[in-house]
């Protein structure tokens, strides 16, 4: 499986996800899973601008990533998942297989409560990643590489902010 | 210490980027030429691309400037930027700034800022050189004096 970091973050393609995980991981394709995007060429064109030449950008609606995804576990080129929000990512844990998930970037807005500095959650965004992990997903934080991976558990008591 | 001159300024553009990096930008041109008013440094960090979006039009249109540069191709600055511009006519954003763009830029204080920032781009552009040491073009690791 060459699908390194199956990711949650709301502002999708960004200098974490390029630079920060994409450098190191030497990532060459990123598997982008958004409704909105999926059906827009103008923000497809506007995250295809932000990678470099060499990293390949595929655009998916949640039906069409569940569809392509042990194609793109096949590939031998290293690559990530990305969804901007956990209700997309939950659904490709459930009908998708996905086991491990790293929540990246969730940020504020009216009804979130902080988690983590990088995390607000609504009550049922909260909802949501526990059925992620009662599905059998492995559910932690971490913005950045170099940073301690947040257990769920730890991330929802909400200690860390 | 910023001068009088400076102080009198009006804002021709916005620098936005992670962490501190517009502000930092913003002091060295300030240090360097006394010009920093020119510029508007915004810091962008734990906001969801929405909001940065949001708080880059109110700056922009608030100072009424057409121009924009920021950090990083890949960051959120420049997404968000690249989303407010589409509803701005004859606005740039310039991606990727580095200090000698935004020196140029804020030496071309008679002119045009839209022109005047993507003739900064290219300058800045130029401005990168890479000063080797040795005849190979670089101390190797393990050489003596490596």
């Amino acid at each position: 499986m060459t699908l390194l970091l199956n990711r949650i973050d709301d502002r999708l393609i960004h200098g974490q996800v390029v630079v920060g995980w994409g450098q190191p991981m030497d990532i060459r394709f990123i598997v982008l899973v958004n409704d909105d995007v999926a059906a827009s060429d103008w923000e497809q064109e506007l995250y295809r601008m932000g990678v470099p030449p060499e990293m390949t950008v595929y655009f998916h609606d949640v039906a069409g990533a569940i569809a392509k995804l042990p194609e793109y576990r096949a590939d031998p080129r290293p690559g990530i998942l990305l969804t901007g929000d956990i209700e997309t990512m939950r659904q490709l844990v459930e009908r998708a297989g996905v086991t491990e998930v790293n929540v990246g970037g969730i940020h504020s807005r009216q009804g979130r409560e902080p988690r983590l500095r990088y995390v607000f959650l609504t009550p049922d965004e909260e909802g949501a990643l526990r059925a992620i992990a009662s599905a059998g997903a492995n559910v932690t934080a971490q913005d950045v590489p170099g940073a301690k991976p947040v257990p769920l558990a730890e991330m929802l008591s909400g200690n860390h902010t | 210490m910023s001068s009088d001159s400076s102080q009198a300024t009006l804002p021709r553009a916005v620098v936005a980027g992670h962490g501190d990096f517009a502000a930092g930008l913003v002091s060295a041109v300030e240090q360097i030429t006394g010009r920093g008013a020119q510029l508007m440094p915004i810091a962008v960090t734990g906001m969801r691309l929405e909001d940065i979006e949001s708080m880059l039009r109110d700056r922009m249109m608030a100072a009424g400037v057409r121009v924009i540069f920021t950090d990083l191709q890949a960051g959120s600055c420049t997404m968000a930027a690249r989303r407010l511009l589409r509803g701005i006519d004859g606005a740039v954003l310039i991606a990727g700034v580095n200090l000698p763009t935004l020196l140029d830029f804020v030496f071309s204080e008679g002119s045009d800022p839209v022109q005047a920032a993507q003739h900064a781009a290219e300058r800045g552009r130029g401005a990168i050189a890479v000063h080797a040491n040795g005849p190979a073009g670089g101390v190797k690791p393990g050489a003596p004096g490596a």
